[in-house]
C-alpha cells in the first residue's frame, strides 16, 4: 500500500463490474446471472475498502459489512424463488420462463 | 517494483482473469467454483489494504456461506450445461460486450481524469487502527447502531421469506 496508487484498485473494481455486466447479459442460466451480480457486488466492495483504507477512516468498511448482510440476504431470497419457478416450469433458463405476457 | 506492487498485482490478476473466465464456462458449477477464486483473491486483496475484519468476513460469508448455498442449489435443481453459451444469438453477444465496454469506459474516465480521488496517499497507520475487528465493532454499536438494528431486521425477514418461498405446501 506504501506505492500502489488507489487508482489501480478502482480500475480493477471497474473491470470487475464491467465483467458482471457482461455476464448478467449473456449468461441465460438464472443462478449464472445472480453469481455475476455478486461479483459486481464484490466490485463495489472492493472500491469501498479502497477509499476507507487510503483515507484512515473505518465507515466504509462498516458500509462494506452491511453490503455484504444485504448480499448474503438478497441471495437467499433469490434462490428461493428460482426454486419456487423451478417446480412449476422445469428450467431455470431465463429464454423459457415468459411469465410476464405483454 | 516494491513488495506491495507484487502482491497487488498477483491478487489483481487471478481476480480479473478468474472473473472472466466464470462468465465464459457452459457449466454453471465451474462458473461457481471460478467465482470462489475470485472471492479469495478479493480477500488477498482487501488483506493489502489492512482491512482485516472485512477480508475475513469475505471469505467465510461470500466464499464460505454463499457460494455454498449457490452450489447447493445447483445440485438441487440438477443444472445442465447451457448448451452452446448463448447459441446462435451472436448479435446479443456483441451488444452485451460493448455495454459492458461502455460501462468501463465510463468509469474508467471518471477515474482517471475527474480524479475523485485526488492523488490520495495512503494513511498507513490510520488504516491499520481502521481496520481491526475492535475499532469496527465500536463504529457499529455506537455511531451505526441503527443500520445495525435494521440489518438484523433484514436478516430476519430473508428467512422468513426464503422460507415460505421455498416451501413445498402449506398446511
Amino acid at each position: 500500500m506504501n506505492n500502489v496508487p488507489i487508482e489501480y484498485y478502482l480500475i480493477l473494481s471497474a473491470f470487475m463490474f464491467a465483467v458482471g455486466t457482461a455476464g448478467v447479459l449473456i449468461r441465460r442460466n438464472a443462478i449464472v446471472v445472480f453469481m455475476c451480480i455478486e461479483l459486481m457486488l464484490n466490485s463495489a466492495n472492493l472500491t469501498l475498502v479502497a477509499f476507507s483504507s487510503y483515507l484512515g477512516l473505518a465507515a466504509g468498511q462498516v458500509f462494506v459489512f452491511f453490503v455484504m448482510t444485504v448480499a448474503a440476504a438478497e441471495a437467499a431470497v433469490g434462490l428461493a424463488i428460482i426454486i419456487a419457478i423451478f417446480r412449476n416450469k422445469s428450467t431455470v433458463n431465463i429464454d423459457e420462463i415468459h411469465i410476464f405476457k405483454w | 517494483m516494491s513488495f506491495d506492487l507484487i502482491l497487488f498485482i498477483f491478487f489483481a490478476l487471478i481476480a480479473a482473469i478468474s472473473s472472466v473466465i466464470m462468465i465464459t464456462r457452459p457449466s454453471p458449477v465451474i462458473s461457481a467454483l471460478f467465482l470462489i477464486i475470485n472471492f479469495f483473491s478479493i480477500a488477498g486483496l482487501y488483506l493489502t489494504l489492512n482491512a482485516q475484519f472485512i477480508s475475513v468476513v469475505e471469505v467465510i460469508v461470500y466464499a464460505g456461506a454463499i457460494m455454498v448455498l449457490f452450489l447447493f442449489v445447483l445440485m438441487l435443481l440438477n443444472a445442465k450445461d447451457e448448451a452452446v453459451l448463448v447459441a446462435g444469438k451472436s448479435k446479443l453477444k456483441i451488444f452485451a460486450v460493448v455495454i459492458a465496454a461502455l460501462v468501463f469506459a465510463q468509469i474508467a474516465y471518471i477515474i482517471l481524469w475527474a480524479k475523485p480521488s485526488g492523488g490520495l496517499s495512503p494513511n498507513i497507520e490510520a488504516s491499520i487502527k481502521a481496520g481491526t475487528i475492535e475499532n469496527i465493532g465500536r463504529e457499529l454499536y455506537t455511531k451505526y447502531l441503527l443500520p445495525f438494528e435494521a440489518a438484523g431486521f433484514l436478516l430476519l425477514a430473508a428467512t422468513i421469506g426464503a422460507l415460505v418461498l421455498a416451501k413445498r405446501k402449506f398446511e
